[in-house]
């Protein structure tokens, strides 16, 4: 098992150095000939308009709520998904409450609109 | 089409014989001895096509110019169907054929690590070089997996593409239906400039891609190429792999935020919302599987489904409701992660001009894109692992094919449809990419959570 996670540290290291050497490697090779209007902001290809300190919807953090709820979820899940065979009955029938709960928690943010995109 | 009916209004005297339906492609041949030449049209109208027995092909052929006659072949007689089903016979017999020669790889593998084995024992080295060495090399195969993959995938996709529309996509590079295209774009982007706008975020920007880009080779160590090939046989392989895949997530983000354009930025939180969303369902899928193989290890899951039910392999898809509906919200939800056509609103071309990678260029651009296909590839791996008995053969008989043939046959066939998918189905609108997630899949897969409590309740 060690030996397993031997092996995740160094491919870390080395997929951290894969990326931080490609990306030098062609910042040695590349030509650089920069000028004002080349290094303005494409954006649609006409002069950009104002600044990205833009104020953005509150839907994106709603989702990003919902998601870290679900996805902590998930983290319980998985274990009871892991040892449901062994346990039998009482354990899938936690879990079906467990599983209830957590719909409803869905379906009260589907009543609330929360679900909404627009 | 239209035309020989516009001809039957013209020429009201003329005998069904001399107008040609539509449908004459369909017609006996008998019928061809009967056609005479047709009588001169009125003076105004352009002369049409004349209907000919076409001898090779043994049918009645409109040689119209606004119907190709070439629809109206038989795939069969022509001579490219025929030499193109022949290279790919002949590919498949020798791909099964390798793999039967070769066997399993696993095999080789032990032979290998016997014989770094000798070599360090016998310069008097330290044991753990051996382990080392041999660590070194699997983790530089899994890397050059992911790199290999995006040069193979990225071919791939552009011929996959241009048939299904009609073209013939890359042909000259290289040679043989321009193999080395890929190959080539990847040395012109590597010595590319790079532009970094002024209005961008220097360091986020240049780090953006690294942090997309690193978590899917990390996340490639616990995928097994086989039996007993996988670079860390990890206990948790499902946890470490999902929670690897959603690191890319926060280097999205990072992109469009720092190339200081509105619609990058729209295009980064647009994929933020859209990845963590479908991430969820993604998860939940899974856990029927988990709960029918009793752990995370992948391994120990596709081993779980060995075995025949007369004649039809255990595998999870086979599952009566379950199997088919965890394994279509799995693809369905992988494709979403992976930014691609149907669920590519991050990078909608007609209103966000590329998404969050409108900024980059050159080397940066190009790894956002090893990282995309690496995903296809992982997702493909995860598939035919889960749901499709990993290595195990789909038939009984078969016991010569060995099992990284089996799931490298079963991960492109996966890539494949992959690619089919994103060539044939049209974009959603924002609000209805993020309804069919938390409307649909999201529910679906809670409910054959419960399908599968049932199954194992009253099994």
């Amino acid at each position: 098992m060690m030996s397993a996670f031997a092996v995740v540290y160094a491919l870390t290291l080395v997929a951290v150095l894969f990326a931080a050497v490609t990306l030098i490697a062609a910042k040695l090779l590349r030509p650089r000939v920069e000028y004002a209007r080349k290094l303005s902001t494409y954006e649609c290809g006409i002069p950009a308009v104002g600044t990205t300190e833009v104020k953005l919807n509150i839907r994106f953090y709603v989702f990003a709520l919902l998601f870290v709820l679900f996805d902590v979820e998930t983290l319980y899940v998985y274990p009871w998904a892991v040892t449901a065979k062994s346990l039998g009955t009482p354990a899938i029938a936690e879990m079906g409450v467990f599983l209830a709960i957590l719909f409803i928690g869905l379906a009260y943010a589907w009543a609330k609109g929360a679900l909404q995109w627009e | 089409m239209s035309e020989p009916a516009k001809e039957k209004e013209a020429v009201p005297a003329a005998t069904p014989a001399n107008v040609v339906p539509a449908g004459a492609a369909a017609a006996p041949a008998a019928a061809a001895g009967t056609v005479a030449p047709k009588p001169a049209p009125k003076a105004a109208a352009k002369p049409l096509p004349t209907p000919v027995f076409n001898e090779r092909h043994g049918k009645l052929i409109l040689n119209s110019r606004y119907w190709p006659t070439e629809l109206w072949k038989s795939p069969w007689s022509l001579p490219s169907y025929r030499k193109g089903a022949l290279v790919l016979f002949g590919l498949i017999a020798g791909i099964l054929l390798t793999g039967a020669a070769v066997g399993e790889l696993s095999r080789w593998a032990d032979k290998l690590y016997a014989l770094i084995a000798a070599f360090v024992a016998a310069r008097h080295w330290p044991a753990v070089t051996t382990d080392a060495v041999w660590d070194l090399i699997k983790i530089l195969i899994v890397l050059h997996v992911v790199l290999i993959n995006g040069l193979w995938a990225i071919w791939w996709e552009r011929k996959i593409s241009a048939h299904i529309q009609s073209r013939v996509g890359p042909t000259y590079a290289g040679g043989w239906h321009g193999w080395a295209q890929t190959l080539l774009d990847g040395v012109k982007l590597l010595l590319k400039e790079d532009i970094t706008p002024t209005a961008a975020d220097k360091w986020v920007h240049a780090l953006a891609p690294a942090i997309v880009v690193a978590p899917v080779i990390i996340a490639f160590a616990p995928v097994t190429f086989g039996k007993q090939l996988a670079a860390a046989n990890l206990d948790m392989g499902v946890l470490y792999i999902f929670a690897f895949a959603g690191i890319s997530v926060i280097g999205v983000i990072m992109a469009g935020w720092a190339s200081g354009n509105k619609y990058s930025l729209l295009g980064g939180l647009r994929a933020s919302a859209q990845l963590v969303s479908y991430e969820l369902p993604r998860g939940f899928s899974i856990v029927p599987v988990l709960m029918f193989a009793g752990s995370l290890n992948l391994s120990t899951i596709a081993d779980a489904q060995a075995g025949y039910w007369h004649g039809l392999p255990r595998w999870f898809i086979f599952y009566p409701v379950i199997g088919p509906l965890a394994f279509v919200i799995f693809l369905i939800a992988s494709v979403a992660e992976t930014n691609r056509t149907p669920f590519d609103i991050p990078e909608a071309e007609s209103e966000l001009v590329s998404g969050f990678h409108t900024e980059y260029s050159g080397m940066k651009w190009s790894i956002f894109f090893l990282a995309e296909y690496g995903y296809v590839l992982l997702a493909s791996f995860l598939l035919a692992t889960f749901f499709l008995g990993g290595g195990a053969s789909p038939f009984a008989f078969d016991h010569v094919i060995p099992s990284w043939i089996w799931m490298l046959g079963k991960a492109m066939l996966m890539m494949f449809t992959f690619l089919w998918i994103r060539w044939t189905f049209p974009r959603l609108r924002a609000d209805q990419l993020m309804d069919f997630n938390w409307k649909f899949l999201l529910p679906w897969s809670f409910a054959n959570i419960a399908f599968a409590g049932l199954f194992l309740l009253f099994r």
